[in-house]
């Protein structure tokens, strides 16, 4: 649905260059919640603004629905018709909701359907539909201003599903809120993209954004794109920063002579009393170190850091049975146990 | 002088200060909401940035205002003669008040429109508006508040600067108070002028600020409206009263 290639964005200013995006490659399907997270910095704001042109790519391609926007973008800095209607049927929604503090809610929804030239009998019928669909059907009449963050979304959201679009961007849709109310968004988006088929690419640094509701994310650093899969692949995929930093487990070996081991459960795995067995079966004595049990995508998916007494070479057959029954595992190396403790886990963390 | 000599002078003279301020407010908000908005709109980093033409109409902007009023209309003559056919009366009042008045509306309007968030434009783009659809569904309604307060001040400066089209037979208030109070010693008359004036420019600021103010109430936009406080009609030249700090600076640099 959503395809760049090689897309670079370099910003020049006083004989300064900033390099943003550097040769991004990104494949969204189509009717998936697909999210990309980085550090502020990355290049997450260039990549989501690149997708429907409101920045200017420096080379590469972008491809919507079929479309290359890139080709209907023409070498002025201003956009052309084409490519505004192309970008009408993308819908995009913001950290800071921009909303016209000027305009009620409904007149915000309609502001879309205005630029389209739809009617005003079907502006308005299509206004509080969506009103309706977002659950704030009875506040069409108030101001942005009597309304709290989670509203205010609410309504950036209707806003951008009114050109029917098929796809949505979302930039940091939900930093500025509350945990509680973040849920609530990433809910109605999830429920959003599986109602009417609409496909998300959302950026973020929250790491319980892509927990929750994406099918596919993908990692960004410094312009690049590090990983990227579907969240199951990521988690199945030993040593992946994203799995990590989504499950992260902490615990440090306790003596000298310890196993440090990483169990990832998914799938049928996660339902077994694998540790149980293995205690009973080889009569050594488990200790967790830390553990943590989700459900991505329907899928219960768990991730535990166990220790076992003794080195490596004394716990390859326990090792080697762990393995047998399905699940992944990662012998956490002393010196590489720092790595959960990179800057991107303890943003996720937090 | 008596009172029934007095009071057709000041009703005449009521009038043609209405009369001329109402026409050249007019024109000047006609003229001076385009030039503000294209100021920002050719701004490096506007959505039509042409430095050149900035740089251009900036600068005419800052020789029309760094112009005195009197100089302005004694500038002006010929072009005044070819619009209205004379040189005298209101009407020739009115062309010069209009054309000092634009660029002194269009930078505040510039900076009102400056204000509005960057991100409401970001979103009109991402739906598919033009700029046109920017400036008339976002930059001019979103500014509403601040261009309302504006054009008050505005008004406020033009009552001010009708004074001294005065020399030109355009009569008005601020002609009485000189030619009648200060020329002829009618101190008394003087004063009723001054205190009509200073009614009118308090009227004038209660209703732009209240007009500012409700739209804010019903935006609700985070903090209190932009405060103008009202300017002290001392002299007939508001102009040159000593007022408060921000619109004062405004109001002499123009004057």
């Amino acid at each position: 649905m959503i395809t760049t290639s090689g897309l670079t964005k370099v910003y020049r200013s006083r004989g300064r260059e900033v390099t943003a995006l550097d040769g991004v490659d990104l494949h969204v399907r189509e009717g998936e919640v697909y999210g990309v997270i980085g550090q502020s910095g990355a290049g997450k704001s260039s990549l989501i603004r690149c997708i429907n042109l409101l920045e200017r790519p420096t080379s590469g391609t972008v491809t919507v629905a079929g479309q290359d926007l890139t080709a209907l973008a023409g070498r002025g800095p201003r956009a052309g018709k084409e490519l505004r209607r192309a970008r009408s049927r993308i819908g995009m929604v913001f950290q800071h909701f921009n909303l016209l503090s000027s305009r009620t809610v409904q007149d915000n929804v309609e502001l879309p359907l205005e630029i389209l030239g739809v009617s005003g009998r079907q502006r308005s019928r299509r206004a509080l539909e969506l009103l309706d669909l977002v659950g704030l059907a009875d506040k069409a009449r108030a101001y942005p201003a009597q309304l709290s963050g989670g509203q205010k979304q609410r309504v950036g959201i209707a806003r951008a599903l009114a050109g029917d679009p098929k796809v949505l961007l979302s930039d940091e849709a939900t930093s500025a809120l509350d945990p509680e109310t973040t849920r609530s968004i990433l809910q109605l988006l999830r429920d959003l993209n599986r109602q009417l088929g609409l496909t998300v690419l959302l950026i973020t640094h929250e790491m319980d954004v892509v927990k929750s509701i994406c099918d596919s994310a993908a990692l960004m650093d410094k312009g690049r794109i590090v990983e990227s899969g579907t969240v199951s692949e990521l988690l199945a995929t030993p040593g992946s920063q994203l799995a990590a930093a989504l499950f992260p487990v902490g615990g440090e070996a306790s003596a000298e002579d310890r196993t440090v081991i990483d169990v990832t459960f998914h799938g049928e795995a996660a339902t077994q009393p694998v540790i149980s067995q293995l205690s009973r079966t080889y009569n050594v004595d488990v200790s967790i170190l830390g553990a943590a049990v989700d459900t991505v995508g329907g899928l219960q998916v768990g991730r535990m850091r166990i220790e076992l007494p003794g080195r490596y070479e004394d716990n390859v057959v326990p090792v080697g049975f762990l393995r047998e029954q399905g699940l992944q595992i990662d012998v956490v190396e002393p010196e590489k146990a720092p790595r959960a403790k990179s800057p991107l886990v303890k943003e996720g963390v937090k | 002088m008596t009172w029934s000599e007095m009071q057709p002078l000041l009703s005449q003279a009521c009038w043609d200060t209405l009369y001329m301020v109402g026409w050249s407010t007019l024109i000047a908000v006609v003229g001076g909401l385009p030039l503000g908005v294209l100021l920002v709109l050719t701004d490096k980093g506007g959505l039509l940035q042409n430095v050149v033409a900035n740089k251009v109409i900036g600068q005419v902007v800052n020789i029309a205002r760094s112009m005195p009023f009197i100089i302005l209309m004694v500038a002006l003559m010929s072009f005044t003669r070819w619009v209205t056919g004379t040189t005298i009366g209101r009407e020739a009042a009115i062309v010069p008040l209009a054309i000092g008045a634009i660029p002194f509306f269009a930078r505040l309007v510039e900076t009102a429109v400056r204000e509005v968030d960057a991100g409401l434009v970001e979103a009109v783009q991402a739906m598919g508006g033009n700029t046109w659809t920017v400036v008339r569904k976002v930059l001019v309604p979103e500014a509403l508040p601040s261009l309302i307060s504006s054009a008050t001040t505005t008004v406020v400066a033009l009552i001010g600067y009708s004074a001294m089209a005065g020399t030109v037979g355009a009569g008005g208030l601020g002609d009485i108070a000189i030619r009648y109070g200060y020329q002829r010693f009618e101190t008394e008359l003087m004063w009723i002028t001054v205190a009509i004036l200073a009614v009118v420019i308090s009227v004038i600021q209660f209703a732009g600020d209240f007009a500012a103010r409700s739209l804010h109430r019903r935006g609700g936009r985070s903090g209190p409206a932009p405060k103008l406080r009202l300017l002290k009609a001392e002299k007939p030249a508001a102009a040159g009263t000593p007022g408060p700090a921000e619109v004062n600076t405004e109001v002499s640099k123009v004057a």
